[in-house]
């Protein structure tokens, strides 16, 4: 086996890691604030990618207005959800939240079989992003790489956002004493419904972003949900550097495996997951009573 | 009598002249959802403990009845037995790991460890029929008697069944279940006075277990097939919606809500909407969960219970 070849790997490892962390960073935004684990998440990953491939359908968007457009519009959609039915919840167990959540995945997913049927859609990669660049030791999909640096990009702007600015000080105290910040003159439910429409938007960028790579599918969010969660649980919940972190690695780790045993690759984030609450039950960078 | 003895008996009635009003599997299938949704309630409903796992049990032992009756000839009750024993041990490993945490992770935890069993039997498709299922040609004898027969067979399933929910009557009004209900209520506290609450979690996952893959033996000779839709997280979450819909900690609930959840998707498939199910039933539970909280028997026995007590 080649050096090269293992270092393509790396570089389709990394590419589902994008995917991933890009997932787990609006997962972790959303529980950070709401205390609710959302189960749609998956389902407007795949409502992302439908976005772009009926855009292009029905009114001839491009794919750069798509990337921006298809999760705006994801985003500000699903704010009246968590106005007039997450926040009913907000008093009751974080459970009831991840119930109500995966009940809207079932209605979702049905719309869109019922609009889009079961067979999969063909969404083109544009023009620009076609074709390979030369990395030096190999020749990548320039498309993947483009995925990579869009996912980077997103990753340490919500970072910086979260960690280092005003508005990322006043989510974090949301997050700690919402009656304090409100006390202080900050419109807390506005602050948590825009914060839910940007972790929700996350999703539905990576949706566009995968819809090129593969078949648009009602069911496409079927599985990515469940690896979210166990990233989100390797990285520890409500850590969102966590998150990020542990959505590179273990695409890595996925790419990798699959090199010497293919079948792993379904499994590997699961088995690594079940290591990491033996050893760490709050997850790499969680904090030990973040959630129990 | 109380309102919960004359609900339970409704019930059992309802149970017994079920195959003489609908098509016999159908009556089957209910019952075992019923059974699944019993060992969900035991773990939730009671220890609090939302498992989003429960298809692995269910699954798994399908798998292995189907292959043990269809393979090598075994009796159905030897088969059942195995399934239920491939499950109690499945649920002693997975319990040992899932215990340590509570909530909302335990739902996530025991998701992603049942989507293992899912991967491995697409993978093992020479043992497991991959996505074909592993259809079963006959249902074999029962202690050497032929249940070809489906009414039969429900009986048989009735009988399993109907102590299935006896003996988690039992342990519920025993001191475990107080212990259960104490760690649900404030573990915390539950560990201050002394009690291992990681022994009783495990106990009662265990026990689940052992249930759900007692349904998931009787599902597999019943349909006379084992599929990969079993371990699907969707039956995960079907089991979840039965227990909540009927009413979690009321044992008899799960039952009703096993009934309505099948009913319904018999009858809305059989509408112009179509096999999409799911759109009414994802309706139904967003609705139950944002009103109507404490599900069908929990409504029905509050109801009584405000009307007797004024």
């Amino acid at each position: 086996m080649s050096l090269d070849y293992i270092a393509e790997q790396v570089f389709n490892g990394l590419a589902s890691g994008a995917y991933y962390a890009l997932l787990a960073l609006g997962l972790s935004i959303i529980f950070g604030t709401l205390r609710v684990i959302n189960f749609a998440h998956g389902a407007i990953y795949m409502l992302g990618a439908f976005g772009a491939y009926y855009g292009a359908q029905l009114i001839g968007l491009p794919f750069w207005a798509a990337l921006i457009l298809v999760p705006l519009v994801v985003g500000l959609l699903s704010m009246p959800v968590e106005s007039f039915a997450l926040r009913r919840l907000a008093s009751s167990d974080p459970i009831y939240g991840l119930l109500l959540t995966f009940a809207f995945t079932l209605i979702i997913v049905n719309v869109m079989t019922l609009l889009a049927g079961t067979l999969g859609s063909p969404y083109t990669i544009p023009q620009a992003l076609s074709g390979a660049t030369n990395l030096g030791f190999t020749l990548y999909p320039t498309y993947r790489l483009f995925v990579i640096a869009v996912s980077l990009a997103v990753c340490f702007v919500a970072w910086l956002v979260i960690d280092r600015s005003l508005l990322g000080a006043r989510i974090r105290a949301t997050i700690e004493a919402p009656a304090l910040v409100r006390a202080f003159g900050v419109n807390t439910p506005r602050l948590v419904t825009i914060t839910f429409g940007v972790g929700v938007a996350i999703a539905a960028l990576a949706g566009v972003l995968a819809a090129p790579t593969t078949n648009v599918l009602p069911t496409m969010g079927d599985d990515i949900i469940i690896y979210t969660f166990a990233i989100v649980v390797i990285g520890g919940l409500g850590s969102i550097t966590g998150s990020i972190i542990a959505g590179f690695i273990l695409g890595l780790l996925q790419a990798i495996g699959a090199v010497y045993y293919p079948p792993i690759a379904t499994t590997l984030i699961f088995i690594v997951m079940v290591f990491v609450i033996w050893l760490r039950p709050s997850g790499l960078l969680g904090r030990p009573d973040s959630a129990r | 009598m109380n309102a919960r003895t004359v609900l339970f008996a409704l019930v059992a009635v309802a149970a017994l002249i079920l195959p003489k009003v609908i098509y016999p599997v159908l009556a089957m299938d209910i019952l075992c959802f019923a059974l699944l949704a019993l060992a969900l309630d035991l773990l939730f409903g009671f220890a609090g403990l939302l498992s989003f796992g429960q298809a692995m049990f269910l699954g798994g032992s399908a798998y292995t009845t189907a292959i043990l009756v269809q393979n090598y000839h075994l009796d159905g009750a030897l088969a059942i037995l195995a399934g239920v024993l491939y499950a109690t041990v499945l649920a002693c490993v997975v319990g040992a790991i899932v215990v340590r945490r509570s909530g909302i992770y335990f739902a996530m935890i025991t998701l992603a460890i049942a989507q293992i069993e899912y991967f491995a039997a697409i993978n093992w498709s020479s043992f497991t029929g991959g996505e074909n299922g592993l259809p079963m040609t006959t249902r074999g004898t029962l202690f050497g008697v032929s249940v070809s027969n489906d009414v039969a067979f429900y009986y048989v399933i009735f009988v399993a069944v109907a102590m299935s929910f006896w003996l988690v009557i039992r342990l519920t009004n025993s001191p475990f279940g107080t212990v259960l209900s104490a760690i649900r209520q404030n573990e915390t506290r539950a560990v201050a006075l002394g009690y291992r609450v990681h022994r009783y979690k495990l106990a009662a996952f265990v026990i689940a277990g052992a249930l759900s893959g007692l349904a998931g033996a009787l599902y597999a000779l019943g349909n006379r097939l084992a599929g990969l839709e079993m371990c699907d997280w969707h039956t995960s979450g079907a089991v979840v919606m039965m227990t909540v819909l009927g009413g979690s900690g009321t044992i008899v609930g799960p039952a009703i809500g096993a009934a309505v959840y099948e009913l319904l998707n018999y009858f809305v498939s059989s509408t112009a909407i179509g096999r999409e199910t799911d759109l009414v039933i994802g309706i139904v539970f967003a609705v139950c969960i944002l009103w109507f909280r404490q599900g069908i028997a929990g409504g029905v026995l509050s109801a009584s219970w405000r009307k007797t007590s004024t």
